[in-house]
């Protein structure tokens, strides 16, 4: 598949129009130890799209996400985020990019050492400095997205996993980024949290448009996503009835043994014809 | 057991010291780059420093106490047991002091930050650091080091002082020598070249002890084993390191500060 060419400033971070794609794959290869682990990886992420990464365990779904976030280095290939090519930026320069970037990670990876209102608030002690009043409001406006808004003074290891999960998810939108990188947010999880995790990521899609990467090996969290919608005025999510399910910006992208083997929406997933893509999704 | 080829074991033996060389350089450059975590800082050197004050005391006072009785039993046979002052003196701070209160330290210190940092890595902390935008050498490292190195000027004295204070009581009572003249000689007999190697000592292995902490903490791989292995390679590289680097710049200053 080919990705547009999109216009590059290595020497800064630079913002890109709404029509661009948020992120953009061009034949990206990753080994370990001889291992070839992502071979020729290519797709891109429109603007409020949600796209699935799915695949066996050892795929190399979380690694994408860690590509995205400039937190490891391809052997080869271009990554273009936010329209920036993350491959020609310095250490420093990534960090203000990753400003716009909020992810949750397999395990949460709370701060220990921090309460749940510290955590929620690192990114913007880290501009700020101080505590302030408006910190106080966007902390507890982003626990309260999340229905956490009593854990505020709470240490990480007074919570239940799906908690820290909301935790985590509330670290990440609190800067409202432009784009949220999921690293299997309900992995784990019971049906019941699991679900609650999904009505967020659902939520944070269509009430605030935010383009998102989920890594899941829970393909049932897949297809609810793509066959849901978020209802605000019951703040609960609301299945699409038939036939609308492309209604919803969500997409789905199967790695096999490091490379791409499927790149489309609900309908071209349940059409294909590929034995390997409909035995793993049956 | 599969063998190690010799080299492969040497290859590796390089890189690790060509890494450690560059996270020391990346750790000391970030002193001078913002942003600055001073209250992070601060935060280390009364974890470090105020932390390690209950056994760097104990150590100081029992280690001039023994040595004020060792040396009683050999300056007795030549009449000289009044110069037990003298000894105890130049003993602790050139030696003893720096160097007990340094291995105290990376006892409870370096391993200790091999495993808070090894933990961090393996549960995803430090990759979250950077994805929230912050640079863990800059957040973890460097206050680390410069509290480590600050702390441990202070508790080298401290330790030196407590260490002739144990001296003296053994001196006093018993031994029975006048206090007087064991405080005296003590510090008639300590020179500029003393005072200046027991307090340079303690700045460098300040610095081995948090930088090799740091290091095998940041580089920790393999989940809780690996967090183990790390923490226990911290505390024998620190503790060998600084016993080395001890011998080398004893010799080094010794040449430098024209010694008697």
């Amino acid at each position: 598949m080919s990705a547009p060419t999109l216009p590059l400033d290595s020497d800064a971070v630079t913002t890109q129009d709404d029509s661009a794609p948020v992120v953009v794959f061009e034949d990206v290869a990753l080994g370990f130890a001889e291992k070839e682990v992502l071979r020729g990886v290519s797709f891109s992420l429109a603007r409020g799209e949600t796209k699935a990464l799915l695949g066996v365990a050892g795929s190399g779904k979380s690694l994408i996400l860690k590509l995205v976030m400039g937190l490891i280095r391809p052997d080869s290939g271009r990554i273009v985020v936010l329209g920036n090519d993350i491959l020609q930026m310095r250490e420093e320069d990534l960090f203000s990019l990753r400003g716009k970037i909020g992810m949750v990670f397999q395990e949460s990876a709370l701060f220990d050492s921090l309460t749940v209102r510290e955590n929620v608030a690192y990114r913007l002690m880290e501009e700020r400095g101080v505590y302030d009043e408006e910190i106080d409001r966007r902390v507890r406006e982003a626990l309260r997205f999340v229905e956490l808004e009593h854990t505020l003074d709470l240490d990480p290891a007074e919570l239940s996993g799906g908690m820290r999960r909301r935790v985590a998810i509330a670290r990440a939108i609190i800067t409202q980024p432009e784009l949220l990188l999921y690293d299997s947010p309900t992995g784990g999880l019971d049906p019941v949290t699991s679900n609650t995790i999904i009505e967020l990521i659902v939520k944070q899609r269509d009430v605030n448009k935010t383009s998102a990467l989920l890594v899941t090996h829970r393909l049932q969290d897949a297809f609810t996503m793509a066959t849901h919608q978020f209802d605000p005025q019951s703040n609960r999510m609301a299945a699409l009835p038939h036939g609308q399910y492309c209604d919803v910006p969500m997409s789905f992208l199967i790695l096999r043994d490091g490379k791409v083997i499927f790149d489309g929406d609900l309908r071209q997933l349940t059409q294909t014809r590929d034995e390997y893509i409909r035995e793993y999704i049956s | 057991m599969e063998l190690t080829s010799p080299t492969y074991y040497a290859k590796e033996t390089v890189q690790t010291v060509q890494d450690y060389v560059l996270f020391c350089v990346h750790a000391v450059a970030n002193l001078f780059r913002k942003p600055f975590y001073f209250t992070d800082m601060v935060r280390q050197a009364d974890a470090i420093g105020v932390g390690s004050l209950p056994i760097v005391v104990l150590t100081g006072f029992f280690t001039g106490a023994v040595l004020a009785l060792q040396a009683s039993n050999t300056l007795e046979r030549f009449g000289s047991l009044s110069l037990v002052g003298q000894l105890v003196s130049t003993s602790m701070v050139r030696e003893l002091g720096p160097v007990l209160t340094s291995l105290m330290v990376a006892g409870r210190n370096s391993s200790g930050m091999a495993s808070e940092l090894g933990s961090m890595v393996v549960t995803e902390q430090i990759d979250a650091m950077r994805a929230l935008g912050t640079d863990p050498m800059k957040k973890l490292v460097t206050p680390r080091m410069a509290a480590t190195v600050f702390m441990l000027f202070f508790l080298a004295i401290i330790s030196d002082l407590v260490g002739l204070a144990g001296g003296g009581l053994v001196a006093r009572v018993l031994l029975h020598l006048d206090s007087r003249q064991y405080w005296s000689y003590a510090w008639q007999t300590l020179v500029f070249q003393d005072i200046f190697m027991g307090l340079v000592k303690p700045v460098l292995f300040g610095f081995i002890i948090a930088t090799i902490g740091c290091f095998y903490g940041m580089n920790a791989r393999g989940g809780t084993q690996g967090v183990g292995r790390a923490t226990t390679q911290a505390m024998v590289a620190s503790s060998v390191l600084i016993l080395v680097l001890d011998f080398f710049v004893t010799r080094f200053l010794m040449a430098v500060l024209s010694y008697r």
